[in-house]
């Protein structure tokens, strides 16, 4: 290794390192705009400029390599005036406008101009001025303050896989654009603000709203995808203003999915629900909490006196934290009941199952491999940063294969595909496994095609390897074959199975017993044979159920709904009582992310109004029963009884096996079908609350019906017009759109869309008929 | 003074003959023979690196290294494609040179593209045109296709079974595409910006191979050197300077023009076959090598020959051989700010220094034009100069300084009239 000197520090590094590297292992900071530490060399901005012994001029640490021997001075008279040279000369066109700039007192060159920058400009000229862009509703600009470090130029191309903007013009006249008539409309996009080094790329829903030092940094977890990307929840007054993201190389690296960053404008939302409310003759009244809770317990006795425990349906939503998730299941069976569920989008429950679903492996162990079979995963979507992860493996040289609904852009090199309608599926993944070799009864009557040859060619070679289920593979109707078969691929190929968990906490909702035990029943079986009475935390079935019609007529149908939200429009049609409970930022809890690890934190902000933490009025319900072990007075504490291990009683739970599923559904259903897989925007009550992100254009998309072209001119229709859409005996209005990525037959109609619900099930048969 | 030069010339000696550029002239005087001697003898690779070391054969696009010790930076047993590129975007303002080459001797350049390609073990050759001689593009589209059809190109070149083609590239007039790195980048159909070494062209180049770009006159210049030997070459000009060159004289000479001499011949013979400084004038100032060069006054330069080391001793450059010829009616203020006004221009605003401090350079010389000089305007122009060159990525940085710092220090009083009195003292 190299041996070279830094400021008369003598440091070993890796040959290949850059000075800038051995730099930061020595701790000596060397100033610098363009360079970072997750993007490609541009070595254009040219602060980082030092003297290296033997050198005639002045170079960029960034892209310097290292020899042994080398001689460096970062601070040196000559280094530094080169650096305040280039600081002079990213200064004279910049405006002078930091009091009104929203990156004042968290800017990289306002920061360094301190130290390298003169007291006076010796520029006299006019200064630049540059017309702003629209990048759409997210990120705003100040073109002006731009110092063409292209920093969100390589994010695009390196990162979030799509060259969104570029630096068309020369000299002077250079300026950072999207593609004319384009926005920035990456899953991602919010990054290019954290990389922004100075004002010119803000976030356009914090705007003006605080300034950088007024704000506290509380640590968080995203509540949305299951990868528990960590937050920096920036507080004023007790407002949440703005999110951003805290490195974490094991999950979210320095990035965030804007779904991450954007949500937490749902905990403003003129939606909240502040004070417990009560139905009385059918209209909602404000009560206090005592009335309330006595409301609730004595109407939820009155049921199980009257109709057994079993009437009742206990229904959570995986974005819960794993305290409230353990305490809802203990009310439950304190109370007798074993219908208690949070796989509330799941449809087929058959197999034997031995423990949780879970990604089978390190997220990080993502980046290193060297095959991937995807398996129904709208991915970019589901789970942004996963398949950033998945692309920087294919650009080291791992070979993607996906089996999908559709052909989804996933902005990398796609080593094989199989494309198709999701009644066809089974079958597709059935070739894939039968020309793998793999140990799985039924499959002699299956054709393998050619692709599915060439896709098990790429499965069989390769050391590192893995078979991902994602989203539309654990929605689907046959989703206990898909994922037997996944699994049969993957021992006879040596991968490992792993589940792209696309909530927050379904992990940590399985590890503390959300589900049906013996005698219980699962979310689709509570809702096909209605209860009587439904306790609901966080969720919302009518929107997020397999079958949202079905889910919808059995609340709406059941005696008592008892919905414990932090919206007052969750619910408000069917519940009896609504309890305000925090949010995800307003309450000390824990989340277990798809990887097992358990990431617990504290409140960044006090619940709004009245609402109360969910364990605490969890707890209290219990007491109100008079029931044993509803004790507990901290979050730690109802952790430490949920998760007594910690990370190892998660651990010892995580269990991707399946057994005793038959593949059956061999065969493609007639006719045209509807792959309703989750919109971006629509996973929980947080990001469909979120207005910034439903106007982006995933947003838009997520409300609208999309088939290809093919089956729009079959049927004599016209695309981005509207569409009559019937499923079942109900009919939507949908706006229609063109997308030539699906399969014919399909209609894509995300799920969890209140204009959806009366359609009911995700998959199935569906029509379009023209207005 | 000296007879005019009548010896052999390496490039433009088709001009000697009617239908200059065809196959058939360039045949009949000995052309092509060299790369299918080497072809027949399988001459190594080494043998003719050797003979171009010999010849002391110096890049013609201005920069001057050995052309023989860049071509040994080809990694030989490179497995993969390996590129030659030839750069005849020329467009420093004053060269005209490698236009005229294209246009009245092609085939001397396609043959030691071959030739260069065969040496370098290359699988395919790229001339980058400058975009505003786009008549010549098709010209030299026309060769190729005389040069595939004779055999001289193509799967089976004069029947040896090698296979080596070139390909013609449209530049758009971009400065800076004439760069190397950011010609690669503007072939490969990027937007033309310098690429930070190293990696350097050799190990990492055109599509990311190992890639050799030559100067146009370079590459014709190497036919010859295989016909007649390196050492003849090197003795047409003087030790480290050898061959001879094509001057492009322009400005205020009675014959400007293109005038192919010998490697160290005084400047004064040279501004005597260009007939002189135009009549009832006296010589001002040269800028000797391209407008990048420094300028240097009347007295320096008619002192100087015309040879790398001479000009450098001089304190200029002697570049791509541009010769810009400025009598006692030049303002020097007028034509520091014409030259300033081209590097802001093209500047291609990948790098700080060069970006902004273009920018800063032009619009001070420009009041000082206008009559809004400031005393310390002439010392922030040094300054501003000494913070661009040296700091950038490519050397348009420090071309863009050279003119501002020469000017100021060799016509300073020029300046400071101009910054005093508001008006100019030459009259102009």
């Amino acid at each position: 290794m190299p041996l070279i000197t830094i400021d008369d520090q003598q440091i070993e590094i890796a040959a290949g390192s850059t000075v800038m590297d051995a730099a930061r292992a020595a701790g000596i900071y060397i100033p610098h705009f363009c360079y970072h530490k997750k993007l490609s060399i541009a070595a254009s901005c040219r602060m980082c400029l030092i003297e290296v012994e033997k050198a005639p001029k002045p170079l960029p640490a960034c892209a310097t390599p290292v020899t042994d021997g080398m001689v460096v001075r970062s601070h040196s008279a000559k280094a530094v005036e080169a650096q305040k040279g280039v600081m002079e000369f990213l200064l004279i066109n910049h405006p002078l406008d930091c009091p009104i700039c929203d990156q004042g007192g968290e800017c990289q060159l306002q920061d360094i101009a301190v130290g390298y920058g003169g007291v006076a400009s010796r520029y006299a000229e006019a200064k630049r001025v540059v017309k702003e862009k629209d990048l759409g509703p997210l990120v705003a600009t100040d073109m002006t303050r731009c110092i063409h470090c292209s920093r969100c130029v390589r994010f695009g191309q390196e990162i979030a896989g799509i060259m969104e903007l570029g630096m068309p013009g020369r000299g002077e006249h250079t300026e950072v654009m999207p593609f004319l008539e384009h926005h920035v409309s990456s899953e991602l996009s919010g990054n290019v603000i954290d990389l922004c080094p100075v004002g010119a790329l803000t976030s356009k829903p914090f705007r003006f709203s605080a300034r950088s030092w007024e704000m506290a940094r509380r640590k968080g977890i995203s509540p949305h995808d299951g990868l528990g990307s960590n937050l920096a929840l920036q507080v004023k007054d007790n407002r949440v203003m703005r999110v951003t993201p805290v490195d974490n190389e094991a999950i979210n690296e320095c990035w965030l999915a804007d779904r991450d960053r954007f949500s937490y404008q749902a905990l403003n939302s003129a939606e909240r629900l502040t004070r417990p409310m009560v139905k009385d003759g059918g209209r909602w009244v404000e009560v206090d909490w005592p009335k309330a809770m006595a409301f609730a317990a004595g109407a939820l006795k009155v049921i199980r006196d009257t109709h057994g425990a079993s009437a009742i349906g206990f229904i959570a939503s995986p974005h819960q934290t794993v305290e409230e998730l353990y305490l809802f299941q203990k009310l439950a069976r304190a109370l007798g009941c074993e219908n208690i569920d949070s796989r509330i989008d799941r449809v087929d429950f058959s197999g034997r199952r031995d423990g949780v679903e879970w990604l089978g492996m390190a997220v990080t162990d993502l980046n290193k491999l060297d095959r991937v079979l995807l398996v129904a995963s709208t991915v970019r979507k589901e789970q942004p940063l996963i398949a950033q992860r998945l692309r920087q493996a294919v650009k080291k040289g791992a070979q993607m294969n996906m089996v999908h609904c559709a052909d989804d852009d996933l902005l990398c090199p796609v080593a094989n595909k199989l494309i198709a309608r999701p009644s066809d599926l089974v079958n597709i993944l059935a070739q894939v496994a039968k020309a793998v070799g793999a140990d799985i009864d039924g499959l002699s009557d299956v054709v393998v095609s050619d692709a599915a040859r060439a896709m098990a060619a790429s499965l069989k070679s390769g050391e590192k390897k893995a078979v991902l289920l994602g989203a539309v593979a654990q929605q689907h109707p046959a989703a206990s074959e898909l994922h037997v078969l996944a699994q049969a691929i993957a021992k006879a190929t040596g991968a490992t199975l792993g589940f792209l968990v696309d909530s927050a906490n379904a992990v940590g909702a399985g590890v503390v017993g959300c589900r049906p035990r013996q005698g219980g029943l699962n979310a689709a079986a509570m809702f096909v044979a209605p209860k009587k009475a439904y306790v609901i935390l966080g969720a919302e079935p009518e929107l997020d159920a397999a079958d949202s019609a079905v889910a919808h007529q059995a609340l709406a149908g059941a005696e008592l709904v008892i919905a414990l939200s932090p919206f007052k429009t969750a619910g408000a049609d069917y519940a009896q009582v609504m309890l305000p409970v925090a949010a995800y930022a307003e309450t000390a809890g824990s989340y277990v992310n798809m990887e097992g690890r358990l990431q617990s934190w504290c409140a960044a902000i006090p619940p709004q109004g009245e609402a109360r933490t969910a364990w605490k009025v969890l707890r209290v319900l219990g007491n109100q029963f008079g029931l044993a072990g509803f004790d507990q007075d901290s979050a730690e504490q109802v952790l430490a009884e949920a998760l007594p291990e910690g990370e190892a009683t998660v651990r010892a739970r995580l269990n991707n096996e399946i057994a005793d599923v038959t593949v059956a559904h061999l065969n493609a259903a007639a006719g045209i079908e509807r792959l309703g897989d989750t919109a971006v925007y629509q996973l929980d009550a947080y990001s469909r609350r979120a207005p910034a992100l439903q106007v982006t254009v995933d947003g838009q998309v997520g409300h609208a019906a999309m088939a290809c072209g093919a089956l729009i001119a079959r049927l004599g229709l016209s695309e981005d017009k509207p569409v009559k859409v019937r499923q079942s005996d109900a009919e939507v209005v949908f706006k229609l759109m063109r997308d030539d990525r699906l399969p014919d037959n399909v209609v894509r109609l995300a799920g969890g869309l209140a204009a959806a619900v009366q359609l009911g099930p995700r998959f199935g048969p569906i029509s379009l008929e023209k207005m | 003074m000296s007879a005019p030069y009548t010896g052999p010339k390496v490039c433009l000696w088709t001009l000697d003959h009617a239908n200059p550029a065809s196959l058939e002239t360039y045949v009949a005087n000995g052309g092509y023979s060299a790369l299918k001697k080497i072809l027949a003898e399988k001459t190594p690779a080494a043998e003719i690196i050797e003979q171009v070391k010999i010849s002391a054969l110096r890049g013609r696009g201005g920069a001057g290294f050995p052309t023989g010790l860049k071509w040994s930076f080809m990694p030989r047993n490179y497995e993969g494609d390996k590129y030659i590129v030839c750069n005849s975007d020329e467009g420093e303002p004053g060269t005209f040179k490698d236009r005229d080459i294209i246009e009245f001797n092609p085939h001397q350049l396609i043959e030691g593209m071959v030739i260069a390609g065969y040496t370098l073990g290359a699988k395919a050759g790229y001339n980058y045109i400058h975009g505003e001689i786009f008549e010549l593009y098709e010209s030299w589209e026309k060769a190729l296709e005389e040069a595939r059809s004779a055999g001289y190109l193509g799967n089976n070149i004069c029947g040896s079974g090698w296979a080596f083609d070139v390909h013609a590239h449209q530049g758009y007039g971009a400065y800076v595409c004439g760069e190397e790195t950011a010609l690669l980048e503007s072939i490969e159909g990027k937007k033309g910006q310098p690429r930070f070494k190293p990696p350097f062209p050799a190990s990492f180049g055109l599509y990311g191979k190992p890639t050799t770009i030559n100067n146009t006159e370079t590459l014709a210049s190497i036919p010859w050197i295989m016909r007649n030997g390196g050492q003849a070459f090197l003795d047409l000009g003087k030790p480290n300077n050898g061959g001879t060159k094509i001057f492009s004289i322009s400005g205020h000479v009675n014959k400007p023009g293109n005038y192919e001499i010998p490697m160290g011949t005084p400047f004064a013979d040279l501004l005597v076959m260009a007939g002189g400084v135009r009549d009832g004038h006296t010589l001002k100032a040269v800028i000797p090598g391209g407008s990048s060069a420094p300028v240097l006054p009347a007295e320096i330069i008619m002192a100087c020959t015309l040879d790398y080391d001479s000009i450098a001793k001089a304190g200029s450059m002697f570049g791509s051989g541009a010769v810009i010829v400025m009598d006692e009616t030049v303002c020097m203020v007028k034509a520091l700010e014409r030259l300033s006004y081209f590097y802001y221009e093209e500047s291609c605003g990948q790098c700080t220094p060069c970006r902004e401090g273009t920018g800063w350079m032009y619009r001070v010389v420009h009041r000082i034009e206008h009559g809004e000089g400031r005393p310390e305007d002439l010392d922030l122009l040094m300054s501003v100069g000494n913070n661009i060159a040296g700091r950038t990525i490519c050397a348009l940085g420090e071309a863009a300084v050279g003119p501002v710092q020469s000017f100021i220090k060799h016509f300073r009083q020029e300046f400071e009239y101009h910054i005093e009195h508001k008006r100019c003292m030459v009259g102009a």
